[in-house]
């Protein structure tokens, strides 16, 4: 028992590799139960979330000594070369098919979501301008989020909170898109490209189509693929610059 | 080969992360000013180039897909690693924000979708 301890604990990345991999099995199987309505990605990370705050401490389960290869996973840099990887294979004469509707949605999605997300910061007395930007980044996705926080500086309680706050935005777009899509005219191609755009969250917008009419799905991703880029590029710098200039303590 | 592609990313993710500091200095503020943004501008950009120029193949490309792939587990492991706990006071943030801004897009969608200033078909 001993020495399997000291093994894990000795090769710590692949224990986190491991580890999450059963944590992505895991989430899986709990999506297939939701028949597909939450996607498994969002069922993943809100596992993590809960893990961390069953274990408690200032860096959530990675504090456990056998589990420390979470931090370094999830830390930084593995983040970013994960994320920045997503943008392979995105071709912008896609994008450019989707039209002037397809940035008018992103633009406005991505500015609706900020200022939305930092007003109920505002509500709840946060003033800081690091913590402001990086709600509202949150308020965008739970990529947006914690990639503004840790190139501005923010705090893990206020990550946490924005990757919380992106992971309610993505469940809630899954869940109810079936039901509001026939409300908001939500049935064709356009339509979902509009959808993509303003929502932003990939899973989200993925699951939520694929419950609405699969086919959608592809005109949906084409556009939400733009917007979690287009958000880390703004968030650490015109919305930051932009909160930093209204509230400068 | 795989390594290529890989090395592509790291040098595109360094550049990206160096040009947001200088960006940042540049401000006065000691702080990344939108690396991660411009990276995934250089590696769409250098890659399509290198494509072209038909030496960006599939082997080179897997050595960046993987990582893309490996995206959502690492948020998890990213979120599995904050303090969460001490987060858990403020939660409420998180639920009002994530709501509010779903309910508003959702109007916007169906304002933006029913409006007929543009009936091109993007099929």
């Amino acid at each position: 028992m001993k020495m399997l301890e000291s093994l894990l604990m000795k090769n710590g990345l692949l224990t986190a590799f491991a580890v999450v991999g059963l944590a992505m099995l895991l989430a899986q199987g709990l999506s297939r139960l939701s028949r597909g309505r939450l996607h498994g990605s969002a069922i993943a990370i809100a596992l993590g979330l809960i893990g961390a705050a069953l274990a408690g401490g200032n860096n959530g389960l990675a504090d456990l000594p056998l589990l420390s290869g979470l931090g370094l996973m999830g830390g930084s840099m593995l983040r970013d070369l994960a994320i920045v990887a997503t943008a392979q294979g995105v071709r912008l004469q896609e994008f450019a098919r989707s039209g002037w509707i397809g940035a008018l949605s992103l633009a406005l999605g991505l500015v609706i979501s900020f200022v939305s997300g930092v007003l109920v910061a505002l509500a709840f007395g946060y003033r800081d301008a690091v913590s402001l930007t990086t709600l509202g980044a949150g308020a965008a996705t739970y990529i947006v989020g914690p990639v503004t926080g840790a190139a501005l500086g923010a705090s893990s309680e206020i990550m946490a909170l924005s990757i919380a706050t992106g992971l309610v935005k993505a469940i809630a777009v899954m869940m109810a898109t079936p039901f509001l899509a026939p409300f908001i005219g939500l049935n064709n191609p356009r339509a979902a490209m509009i959808f993509g755009g303003l929502m932003g969250t990939n899973s989200g917008v993925m699951a939520g189509l694929a419950a609405t009419d699969p086919k959608l799905v592809p005109y949906g991703a084409m556009t939400a693929t733009f917007y979690t880029g287009l958000g880390c590029l703004l968030g650490p710098s015109l919305f930051f610059m932009i909160i930093r200039s209204l509230c400068p303590t | 080969m795989p390594i290529f592609g890989t090395a592509l990313l790291a040098l595109c993710l360094l550049t990206g992360l160096g040009l947001g500091r200088l960006i940042g200095a540049a401000l006065g503020l000691d702080a990344d000013i939108g690396g991660v943004g411009l990276a995934m501008i250089l590696l769409i950009v250098l890659g399509d180039g290198l494509k072209r120029r038909g030496l960006f193949l599939g082997p080179e490309e897997s050595g960046v897909t993987y990582w893309g792939q490996m995206y959502v587990p690492i948020v998890v492991a990213m979120a599995a690693s904050q303090n969460v706990r001490g987060a858990i006071g403020g939660g409420a943030v998180a639920l009002f924000a994530g709501l509010l801004v779903v309910l508003l897009s959702f109007g916007l969608v169906g304002l933006l979708a029913k409006s007929k200033g543009n009936s091109e078909d993007p099929s």
